[in-house]
């Protein structure tokens, strides 16, 4: 089932365009990857998204129905630029955020004692911001992006800021959202992270979405046909019409190759072939990583 | 309008918890009271030492006449030194020389000194000596024979005599009642208020601004835009901060009363005997329509504020950080310093043209219209001002809203004029 359907948008700036014709669809409870460069066109869809901005033409459609505004109840956004009030205590600034969001005063208090628990800040509350720390703020302010248990999250660099060991903790919270159903939206320049926590994604550049579907079906489109393998032996040394190699490396009676298969050939043939002479420790898939098909679509078009 | 409430209150909550209001508030009037009576202090303190002037009047007419005073000396010799060095050796401020008969020759009379001879010196030499003239002219004419002694006593004494008129102003309404009043309150009232307006639509509208400047530099902005709309961030900011306003001005009107109710219990107990004076003042205080006042003060304040917060809300969402707000803020406040200009002069002409006119445009009407006022305007002028003031709100917030939605997500390079009224378009 699709959660969000973003449909040919276009939005258009004095000088530049934003988005020239993006349509996306979000399947409900999945993590959904949006990557590209900066200025590519990706905060101002989640504007659009977030009913901040409107589109020039092109629709936004959540649950199948054209987005309304009380629509923004159900998303929970986490901007990239984004700050609090310094003046105020934590916790009157976390229960202004979330009666914001729709919910009443004691609501609003009952959730923030439980998610000030869960992220072991309790003791804060009565401190003002600005005697946080930048990552102590970004948990406040991912608590009020979650406050009012939204069925769509939207964040934009949620990791920036954070030291690994809260980086951890947000990831296993994205994961435990995803677990009870929550769409999420993630935008990031984090490869690492889109690998461990995406399903789909889509790449826009240059206000166009260049580079749309499944993590898997990307990486199986845009393998190379490369393998590691690893033999015993002191050498590798096979002239084999189905695959050529392209690099070796010898350690100790072990030697690793790196192999490029040829058209046409199924891995079992080329492991026959290398069994049938040398003991096989390993054989495995060189996959691309994000990083590079990233910069490798960017680049090219 | 959930949300929109939760912003004033917010607003409002925070400023007024502050200690910075509390202490601001009960220290502006004596600040206030404070830079308009230290001038006048101030210029009351006399120079220790008195200056010394040479008079050299070879007629021996004038010289006795000028007394000496704590801040003059008036030493009378009977040649002239040439130098500012007077015979005991002391420092002379000047030199007054009487060449001829003043009666006859009224230029006869000349003042030398290092420095510009200060107005309050020359006038007192002037109308001391202008006296002495007519009277010596006087006595001439008495040595006529045909002239009743009789007759010049009395043009003596006429002339003498300081009863000036002292016009009664009575103000008719539309029954034909008649009621004293008084010009001299109307004006203070009137300048009160311009000043009051003055100051509280510039220091609010400029928190206004600020605010708005702070949400967009610090990025709060991004994160409530996504549960608020723009135009509820923008109005709700409004009017927390003239709520605030309107506290710090009933608390000071608390004050007032508090004040003026124990000096009036305090000036009956004693029993002064200048009370009387005091109470026929208190009389022609009572003799202004303090009720049309204060509707039209309340009307004008908020109208004034309101059309400025938003111009102050547009510069704040169209810059960055606060050195940037400059710039604009300039135009806005010569437009509103004008209006106080205009305002001071129409307190001397509360009718003429450029008064009237000044009271019935937006910008210039709550200061304009305020001055006029306590001198008595006709309904319908009232009425014109304040519709046309409140039309101007709804399309000045309209056009503000606009641009303030594209304004606090733009950052970086600063906006031209030409750029922010691009954004009007903007979807």
């Amino acid at each position: 089932m699709i959660y969000l359907e973003a449909r040919n948008v276009v939005k258009q700036y004095a000088e530049h365009t934003a988005l020239s014709g993006v349509s996306l669809q979000v399947p409900k409870g999945c993590v959904y990857g949006l990557l590209g460069p900066n200025g590519a066109g990706k905060t101002t869809l989640i504007r659009i998204i977030n009913r901040i901005t409107a589109p020039d033409s092109g629709e936004v459609l959540i649950e199948g129905h054209p987005s309304q505004a009380s629509d923004i109840y159900k998303i929970g956004y986490l901007p990239e630029e984004r700050g609090l009030y310094k003046k105020m205590k934590v916790g009157e600034h976390a229960v202004f955020l979330a009666q914001l969001k729709g919910l009443s005063k004691r609501d609003a208090e009952q959730k923030i004692a439980f998610w000030f628990d869960k992220f072991d800040i309790t003791s804060w509350k009565n401190k003002k911001v600005e005697e946080l720390s930048k990552g102590m703020q970004q948990k406040v302010q991912f608590i009020a992006t979650v406050i009012h248990d939204p069925e769509l999250l939207i964040l934009d660099e949620p990791f920036s800021g954070f030291d690994p060991v809260n980086a951890e903790l947000l990831k296993r919270e994205i994961l435990e959202l995803k677990a009870k159903g929550k769409t999420i939206i993630l935008s990031t320049h984090n490869m690492e992270s889109v690998e461990t926590l995406c399903d789909e994604i889509t790449l826009i550049n240059k206000s166009q979405a260049v580079l749309q579907g499944n993590v898997k079906d990307i990486k199986e489109k845009y393998k190379t046909d490369e393998f590691n393998v690893v033999v015993k032996g002191n050498s590798f040394d096979i002239d084999s019409g189905l695959f050529s190699v392209e690099a070796q490396e010898m350690n100790e009676g072990i030697t690793g190759v790196r192999i490029k298969k040829s058209q046409d050939v199924s891995n079992s043939r080329v492991i026959g072939e290398i069994s049938g002479k040398y003991e096989v420790v390993s054989f495995n898939e060189i996959l691309p990583s994000m990083n590079e098909i990233f910069i490798q679509t960017v680049t090219n078009k | 309008m959930k949300a929109l409430k939760l912003i004033i209150q917010r607003e409002y909550l925070t400023r007024i918890k502050k200690k910075s209001f509390l202490i601001l508030t009960i220290l502006m009037p004596a600040i206030f009271i404070g830079v308009i009576f230290l001038p006048i202090w101030l210029s009351g303190i006399k120079d220790s030492e008195a200056k010394h002037i040479a008079v050299i009047d070879p007629t021996g007419k004038y010289a006795s006449h000028l007394q000496s005073s704590d801040e003059y000396k008036f030493d009378i010799t009977d040649h002239n030194p040439g130098h500012l060095v007077s015979e005991g050796g002391s420092e002379l401020y000047g030199i007054l020389q009487v060449t001829d008969d003043l009666s006859v020759n009224p230029k006869a009379i000349t003042f030398y000194s290092e420095k510009q001879a200060p107005i309050g010196l020359l006038s007192y030499i002037n109308s001391t000596l202008s006296e002495v003239v007519k009277s010596e002219k006087l006595s001439t004419l008495s040595s006529r024979d045909n002239i009743d002694p009789k007759v010049l006593t009395e043009i003596r004494e006429i002339t003498q005599s300081r009863n000036n008129v002292s016009v009664t102003t009575m103000r008719w309404d539309e029954n034909g009642a008649e009621k004293e009043t008084s010009t001299a309150i109307a004006s203070g009232i009137g300048g009160v208020i311009t000043l009051l307006m003055y100051m509280f639509i510039l220091m609010y509208g400029a928190m206004v601004m600020n605010g708005v400047v702070e949400e967009k530099s610090n990025r709060i902005v991004e994160v409530l835009i996504s549960s608020v709309r723009p135009f509820d961030l923008m109005m709700g900011k409004i009017i927390g901060i003239g709520l605030v306003g309107l506290t710090q001005l009933l608390i000071w009107a608390v004050l007032l009363g508090v004040v003026s109710a124990s000096a009036g219990t305090w000036l009956t107990s004693s029993g002064m005997s200048d009370a009387a004076p005091m109470l026929t003042n208190m009389e022609l205080l009572f003799s202004v329509n303090w009720i049309e006042i204060l509707i039209c003060f309340l009307l004008f304040f908020v109208g004034g504020y309101l059309i400025y917060a938003s111009i102050f809300a547009i510069i704040g969402a169209a810059v960055d950080n606060a050195q940037d707000t400059q710039q604009f803020v300039m135009p806005v406040t010569l437009i509103f310093i004008f209006a106080l200009y205009v305002g001071i002069y129409s307190i001397q002409n509360p009718d003429g043209p450029l008064a009237f006119w000044c009271s019935l445009i937006p910008i210039t009407s709550p200061i304009v219209m305020m001055v006029r006022i306590p001198f008595g305007v006709p309904l319908w002028q009232e009425v014109l001002s304040v519709a046309i003031l409140y039309i101007s709100i709804v399309l000045v917030v309209k056009f503000a809203a606009k641009i303030y939605r594209v304004g606090i997500l733009m950052y970086g390079k600063k906006p031209s004029m030409k750029e922010i009224i691009k954004w009007f378009s903007y979807k």
